[in-house]
């Protein structure tokens, strides 16, 4: 964890303050409800379908036992005793009341957390890989840079009010966990031949509904350049980014419109001002910073091999949620949010106590929120593996699906939020019971299967193996398949992609036989167990799925009836 | 009443005498290089935010002080409340018009809305990591 300094901690406890005192203004009609929204917004809170909406700020993820069970606190005092964890690495509360804001905010100050610019036209969380700081493949650790970025992005003065929400992701592993090609701003960490380190610098990325994949402006910035380049990027964004229209204001509109070289050229060009001036980073920052980080203290271990452990249902949590670690003896284990029948992402306060029991007990007091919605302890001794599970189980905690079909990313969609045009949790949930058979679930082996209820894309449809979007036709709600997205380089050669659709949507009830008949399809044509759904589509390409689905018109899956399709 | 604040007073507005200079007024669309040979022979440039969340005079403030080097009065006009004071200070901005009902005496306060800042700006030229350092 970050341990903040008294400056830090001032900000937070004078951010508390200010919020105070908006909200009063606002409840004396001092500020218009314009100029409340903007400001609310950017301390997380929204107006939601039933009642205000809280995002909380888990900054990169990490979070300590002690703030999950401020968390679980808060949830029972102000709220209705769960929180959602978002896919942006953040929790969610869906009943605080308006009024209660400030009290909320002061409870969260107490234990180092806050709900800063969570929302609005401003820097939002910058988030990374939930393996940081104990993947074998690491090159830096990202949490250092992410605490950096953090502090340049909070309260910038001349980036408060930008044209649009900028979200920056940062990579410092080989493989991308942190999907760097779909934000704003994504940094992957390079190692140049001379040992130096520094960042491959991708912009223009996101979701939402103009998807595009992020294109580089610089292969190599190097590390001690990383605020003046991003401040120089943000300058020419904050200038001439589009504010007539918000479904243009993101920086991806920018750089598509001015194309991405001459984008570039306005980069450097405003960098060579910034380029070695007092913001560059120097070597001192960094070891203050990495020195706030407490650490866990590992103890000298060798692997076990867990593989002959005689236990029913071990073998199939050791193989989907346990995670190879790079100090021997440890490993990192997924906690699962995504059992069947409990929305996608959603925790109870009672469980967040339990969780942080496990991650005393078992993972230095530590865990880390992943943008898959699951949670993460990255320490835990191998030896102690088969005790975790037990106890995890025992709290709804050890599905054995990571990777898997089950393991759906999901947006809460409308059955909370103003914005959607249709539920996505009960699809979740009628697709989690149609693959409820563990055998057959690990037989397909992995595929990421996303759901966002509207084209805001906060369940990144786009870039699941399958990407289900809920659709609006005539006050109805419709749902809009599409495969092939890829959410980022998890394994060389695999790029980072975006879904194609596969036809004409279906009504809820459809969907489980959909992706049935998807999931058939790919298991006709893979030739071996090693060949991935998201590989066979690459390979052969859309059309046979395409046929499976829709093939002639009597054989639509609308036709079929399947009695326990949704409820 | 007075609406106008300047290094940190409410002030009544004094219109400055031709003799003293030139009154610039950019808009959020304007670039500050354009203006950089007049900035010399102005006695005040005024920025515009035509809208409470429109945060391009920001970069105009910081590139009129840090780039090109103004050092006389750089008032921020338009849909301006006390939430923008602190941020508007660290880019450069000496005189504030608030919009009309803001109450210009209770905004003061609002200049210490925070007692630091991470980042470098116009008025703390280097940033929070340097000083700490120091």
């Amino acid at each position: 964890m970050y341990v903040y300094d008294e400056i830090d901690q001032r900000l937070v406890d004078e951010r508390v303050r200010q919020f105070r005192g908006q909200t009063e203004r606002f409840l004396a009609g001092q500020l218009s409800e314009d100029e409340f929204r903007a400001l609310r917004l950017r301390n997380g809170l929204y107006i939601q379908r039933y009642a205000p909406m809280l995002r909380i700020a888990i900054p990169y993820g990490l979070l300590s036992t002690r703030q999950l069970r401020k968390l679980a606190d808060i949830s029972r005092r102000y709220d209705r005793s769960y929180g959602h964890f978002s896919t942006r690495q953040n929790m969610q509360l869906n009943w605080p009341k308006l009024e209660q804001v400030p009290d909320i905010l002061a409870e969260l100050a107490s234990v180092q957390m806050h709900a800063i610019q969570t929302s609005g036209n401003s820097f939002r969380n910058v988030t990374t890989d939930h393996f940081a700081g104990v993947a074998r493949d690491e090159i830096i650790d990202s949490y250092v840079w992410c605490e950096i970025i953090r502090q340049w992005s909070t309260f910038h003065p001349e980036f408060s009010y930008l044209p649009r929400k900028f979200k920056i992701a940062l990579n410092g592993a080989t493989s991308d966990r942190a999907a760097v090609a779909v934000h704003d701003i994504g940094l992957q960490a390079v190692r140049a031949e001379s040992g130096e380190i520094g960042f491959r610098v991708l912009v223009g990325g996101g979701l939402g509904r103009t998807p595009i994949i992020g294109v580089c402006i610089r292969e190599f910035l190097p590390w001690p350049h990383l605020l003046t380049y991003l401040e120089a990027i943000l300058r020419v964004y904050n200038r001439h980014g589009r504010r007539d229209n918000i479904h243009k204001a993101r920086i991806k509109i920018l750089v598509k419109e001015r194309g991405a070289e001459k984008f570039r050229d306005e980069v450097e060009a405003e960098w060579s001002h910034l380029k070695d001036g007092p913001a560059t980073l120097i070597a001192d920052e960094i070891e203050r910073v990495a020195a706030r980080f407490t650490r866990p203290s590992y103890e000298r271990l060798s692997d076990l091999d867990l593989s002959t452990t005689n236990l029913p249902g071990f073998a199939s949590w050791l193989k989907r949620n346990v995670h190879p670690h790079k100090v021997p003896g440890y490993a990192a284990v997924t906690l699962s949010l995504k059992t069947t029948g409990v929305p996608p992402g959603d925790v109870s306060s009672d469980q967040m106590d339990a969780i942080a029991d496990l991650a005393d007990r078992y993972s230095h007091g530590e865990l880390r929120v992943s943008h898959e919605q699951n949670l993460v302890l990255a320490d835990v001794r191998q030896a102690d593996l088969v005790a975790l599970w037990r106890e995890a189980r025992a709290v709804g905690l050890a599905t054995p699906n990571l990777g898997l079909l089950t393991n759906i990313i999901s947006c809460p969609g409308g059955d909370f939020c103003a914005l959607a045009n249709a539920k996505s949790i009960p699809v979740a949930e009628a697709i989690q019971r149609r693959f409820d058979d563990l055998d057959y679930l690990h037989d397909i082996g992995e595929l990421d299967l996303n759901i966002s209820g509207c084209m805001n894309a906060c369940g990144h449809h786009h870039v699941g193996h399958i990407g289900i979007l809920g659709v609006d036709k005539n006050g109805e709600e419709w749902y809009q398949i599409e495969i092939g997205g890829n959410q980022g380089e998890i394994r060389p050669g695999l790029k980072a992609a975006l879904g194609k659709a596969i036809g004409p949507s279906f009504a809820r009830a459809e969907v489980p036989d959909v992706i049935e008949c998807l999931v058939n399809c790919y298991l006709a044509h893979r030739e071996s167990d090693a060949e991935r759904f998201i590989d066979v589509v690459n390979r052969i390409g859309i059309t046979p799925f395409k046929e499976s689905v829709y093939g002639k018109a009597d054989q639509r899956p609308s036709r079929r009836s399947r009695e326990h399709a949704v409820a | 009443m007075a609406r106008l604040i300047k290094g940190r007073r409410v002030v009544a507005e004094n219109t400055p005498s031709p003799e003293k200079g030139d009154v610039l007024r950019l808009e959020p669309t304007d670039d500050p290089a354009a203006v950089a040979q007049r900035l010399a022979r102005a006695a005040r440039v005024e920025v515009h935010f035509p809208k409470f969340g429109d945060g391009r005079g920001f970069s105009i403030g910081r590139l009129l002080r840090e780039r090109y080097g103004y050092q006389g009065e750089l008032r921020a006009v338009g849909h301006i409340t006390r939430d923008h004071l602190f941020f508007l200070e660290s880019c450069g901005f000496d005189a504030f018009e608030l919009r009309e009902g803001e109450d210009p005496y209770a905004a003061l306060a609002a200049f210490d809305d925070f007692s630091e800042s991470y980042q470098a700006s116009a008025k703390r030229p280097l940033p929070l990591f340097r000083r700490r350092l120091a």
